[in-house]
């Protein structure tokens, strides 16, 4: 058991310090370092490289809930896609009057409409800080009413991935209409700046990611604390013996709505932190395949080990990269394969495989 | 011995009367083709004088010219300038598609310059329109008899009456005989004679007539001034009565299509669905590959339509079993392939046919590109069944809830007849103990996922009638179908069924307040919040198989 726990220790350092290198050293060269220079990131390696953190980020809320708590999610992209709209908001609402049509106050897609005036959910937007409160609430309370609802009436298995399913597309399918006021089909884009900073700028790409970056350690590191909790032990034995767990007494719906719901706010932390360094937020976030990509990162790096997520999610967006860039059709085969490789050959993942060596090397 | 050789004379005479009446006969064919010839040559060549001779005797020869008659009042009637053949050529953009007038035959395309347009004046054209609306009266279609019906009601023409006033004695049809009626009716109406407008009106009541309802709502209505147009108060109060009959009429019409609607919507979600409860409900097996294997129904189709195109019906037909075949046969190589080695891990299992549902979409993306492929739907399955002006069904629908039934009561049967079905209930309820009495589990899980997979082929030979056969077409019903069997209670044929209907219906009713879209999500959220009063659905197990 030591042994374990020294050899997970091992790849939770080393997970740590890459980060930290890459948080740090990557913008740290792109800002100060003249462009020509060796050690310069393109700006398109750097926002790559960003995106991957943002999924990373993304990946380790998945294993909080799906690798402690033992519920596969299968709606994790919607609180994702939630926090990507409410920052995007915020971007739509910087335009001003730089927009196509110049109104002040609506975005394009509103006077496209022919709207008179803003909604009034859109109101607030315009502060950075409420729209930062709003990328973690509003996923939050989703979570917190889906969760209430599902953990009370004791929904549990392939009942509840299916129904997360089901209020994702709900949520993709509403996202599409014009109605719903967040410019439909096309989603928010265009945006100018973010607190002041022209968005395009490679400077500002290179802070996103080391901020990225840093929020991905720090959540990593709160995460691993909290699993480590009381709190985190409980959740833990819920996911191997649920009912035994309510028979010593614990109210096993609450535990789990907490870390649903915490694990919520991450997710919709990460698409705010997404949402800049790509520029767009639509619709198709919601779908359903997209949650299932998340499932597959965490599975591929090994689950209920944190930094499993993080390796995972990093290591299927660069084949993903890879493969989209030279042979499109390839890509959906070898995600099809990863799944059903992993499931079948690799139940721990790739940090399982690594775990056994280091254990077989120390043995 | 006498009564063989009265049948034997009998025969004689027979075989005589046979060969005289059939003379008679080819003498009046001679004659009637000569005359035909004639009219054709004047029809070609004539002045308007002749022409409008020659439309005569052609209307005389009754229905058999009547599309030559058609296609001259369209502009689709041309001579060759090679040989003056009398053809119909219709206009493809580039040129005409032409065929021979007499015969039919095809000639393929030809240069508009090829032809010679044959001209009408207005005035022809007139009485060419009232000569088709006379002849088609007489045409053996119903069909056809109405649309003339309804056609010749709105001419304002003491002939076309008296014509309809003939036809009236004649007709043996009910529904045209009644549209012949509401037409007099409805000239009726117009009459100075107030107690024969009120008569009118309260005849036409019972009627479900599009051309009385505009009819009777002009009555009732204001001109611009803010005065009635119909002067007469007794007269305008009979018309709203009659209205406000009508609309009742008109609103229980339109239920009745709603849940038809519903109904079919309903037959499509349990064909999708119905194979998923056999394997997620009886297995416990996720197969997120079903959308896909509906999919591969789907496309068997199409592949047999281009293998046999020129029977549209006989290859929908065969598609149905080779359907069946393809989609079991690559739902017994998922289960042998891989489910079985994730038995009792359920998340796992659901990841893996993910991960199968996306090789098998990028295959068929790969083979048979990206775009959608259209599925021909065969004549007896297009078109719809006008039941009166407020009520018309769709054919293909139709077929379709009918072929849900089927399917669904030919599954109960295995389920509950056959060995295989014993075998497959029998671990469904108690694995260990139906290998203890030697049932082959393994053998009957493979079968039960074929049975499963097939139905989902099956399903999808009946999709391709309805919507686009693309890659995608599977993703489109997975949700759905998940909703369905969730809703309905697992491991419940019977849960199934209900519950796709009831969906179906929910999601029609709602769509007309709420858009599509939107009555979609309503369900949606209908169904989550249903399955947190009622986890286990509308028809749970019980006993000892709820625990599992």
């Amino acid at each position: 058991m030591k042994l374990i726990a020294l050899g997970s220790d091992k790849i939770a350092s080393s997970v740590l310090l890459v980060l930290g290198l890459v948080s740090f050293v990557i913008p740290l060269s792109n800002l100060v370092l003249p462009a020509d220079s060796g050690l310069h990131f393109s700006a398109y390696t750097v926002s790559l490289i960003g995106k991957y953190l943002t999924f990373a980020l993304l990946g380790l809320s998945l294993d909080l809930v799906w690798g402690y708590c033992g519920i596969l999610a299968l709606g994790q992209g919607a609180f994702f896609a939630l926090g990507g709209y409410a920052m995007g908001m915020y971007l739509m609402r910087q335009i001003g009057t730089r927009g196509v049509y110049g109104d002040p106050l609506l975005p394009d897609f509103m006077v496209f409409l022919n709207w008179k005036e803003l909604p009034w959910y859109w109101l607030g937007f315009d502060q950075f800080w409420f729209a930062l409160l709003m990328v973690v609430l509003v996923p939050g309370i989703l979570a917190f009413v889906f969760g209430w609802l599902a953990f009370r009436s004791r929904v549990t298995g392939v009942y509840l991935s299916i129904i997360t399913q089901a209020l994702t597309y709900a949520l993709l399918l509403a996202f599409f209409r014009n109605e719903m006021g967040f410019g439909g089909n096309n989603g928010l884009t265009d945006f100018k700046e973010l607190l002041g900073f022209n968005i395009q700028s490679e400077d500002l790409r290179a802070v996103l990611l080391g901020v990225t970056g840093m929020t991905l350690m720090a959540t990593f590191i709160l995460s691993r604390w909290v699993v480590n909790t009381k709190l985190g032990r409980v959740v833990t034995a819920i996911r191997d013996q649920e009912s035994r767990v309510r028979f010593l007494g614990y109210r096993v719906e609450m535990y789990k709505l907490w870390i649903f719901v915490f694990s919520a706010m991450i997710a919709g932390l990460a698409g705010a932190l997404y949402v800049p360094q790509v520029g767009i937020i639509n619709p198709s976030e919601f779908s359903p395949l997209n949650s299932l990509e998340i499932v597959i990162w965490v599975a591929m790096g090994g689950r209920g080990t944190l930094y499993g997520a993080i390796i995972g999610a990093v290591l299927v967006n660069f084949t993903k990269t890879i493969l989209t860039g030279l042979l499109p059709e390839i890509w959906l085969f070898s995600l099809g394969a990863i799944f059903v490789f992993v499931t079948v050959f690799l139940p721990d993942g790739i940090v399982g495989l690594m775990r056994r060596k280091l254990q077989e090397r120390a043995a | 011995m006498k009564a063989n050789l009265i049948k034997g004379s009998c025969q004689v005479i027979a075989v005589f009367m046979l060969l005289f009446s059939l003379a008679i006969h080819g003498d009046q064919d001679v004659s009637a083709q000569s005359s035909l010839q004639t009219a054709i040559t004047n029809l070609k060549q004539g002045s308007m004088a002749e022409r409008e001779q020659a439309i005569n005797q052609l209307a005389e020869n009754g229905s058999a010219s009547l599309a030559i008659l058609q296609a001259l009042l369209d502009g689709q009637l041309f001579t060759l300038k090679t040989d003056m053949t009398l053809v119909i050529g219709v206009d493809n953009n580039q040129g005409y598609d032409v065929r021979d007038a007499l015969t039919g035959t095809a000639l393929g395309a030809m240069d508009r310059g090829a032809v010679n347009k044959i001209n009408l004046t207005n005035k022809l054209r007139v009485s060419l329109r009232r000569t088709i609306g006379q002849l088609q009266l007489t045409v053996e279609d119903p069909a056809i008899r109405l649309a003339a019906v309804k056609a010749m009601g709105n001419e304002d023409d003491e002939s076309v009456l008296a014509l309809l006033k003939a036809r009236l004695d004649l007709e043996k049809d009910a529904t045209v005989k009644q549209a012949i009626q509401v037409v007099f009716l409805l000239k009726d109406m117009n009459s100075s004679d107030k107690s024969l407008r009120v008569n009118a009106i309260e005849a036409l009541k019972n009627q479900n007539s599009l051309d009385v309802v505009n009819r009777l709502n002009a009555m009732v209505e204001k001109d611009e001034a803010g005065n009635f147009i119909e002067t007469d108060a007794d007269i305008r109060n009979a018309a709203k009565a009659a209205l406000i009959n009508i609309n009742t009429r008109l609103q229980l019409y339109s239920s009745a299509e709603t849940v038809f609607f519903g109904l079919s919507l309903g037959a499509v979600l349990v064909l999708a669905a119905i194979g998923l409860a056999i394997t997620f409900g009886v297995m416990g097996v996720i197969n997120m590959a079903h959308g896909e294997l509906m999919m591969l129904g789907a496309y068997t189709t199409y592949v047999m339509q281009q293998l046999l195109p020129n029977h549209l019906g006989v290859s929908v037909l065969l598609s149905i079993p080779v359907a069946f075949v393809i989609s079991a046969l690559v739902g017994i190589a998922i289960e042998r392939g891989i489910i079985r080695f994730l038995y009792g891990r359920p998340l796992e299992t659901l990841l893996a046919t993910f991960g199968v549902s996306l090789i098998l979409q990028q295959s068929v993306r790969s083979i048979f590109s990206p775009l959608n492929r259209s599925v021909a739907t065969p004549e007896w399955m297009s078109g719809s069944w006008q039941v009166n002006d407020f009520l018309s069904l769709t054919w293909n629908r139709f077929y379709i809830l009918v072929f849900c039934l089927m399917v669904f009561l030919l599954l109960l049967q295995i389920l509950k007849r056959t060995r295989l079905g014993l075998e497959v209930r029998a671990v469904a309820q108690n694995r260990n103990m139906a290998k203890a009495m030697g049932i082959p589990t393994s053998w009957v899980d493979a079968m039960t996922f074929g049975l499963g997979s097939g139905i989902a082929g099956v399903a999808g030979v009946a999709l391709s009638q309805i919507t686009n056969v693309g890659p995608n077409l599977g993703q489109a019903y997975i949700v759905d179908s998940f909703m369905v069997v969730v809703f309905g209670g697992v491991g419940n044929l019977w849960g199934t069924l209900v519950a796709g209907f009831i969906l179906g219906i929910a999601n029609k009713f709602l769509e007309p307040f709420a858009g599509a879209v939107l009555a979609k999500i309503l369900v949606l959220i209908f169904i989550i919040l249903f399955i947190q009063k009622r986890p286990r659905g509308l028809f749970p197990q019980k006993g000892r198989a709820a625990d599992s």
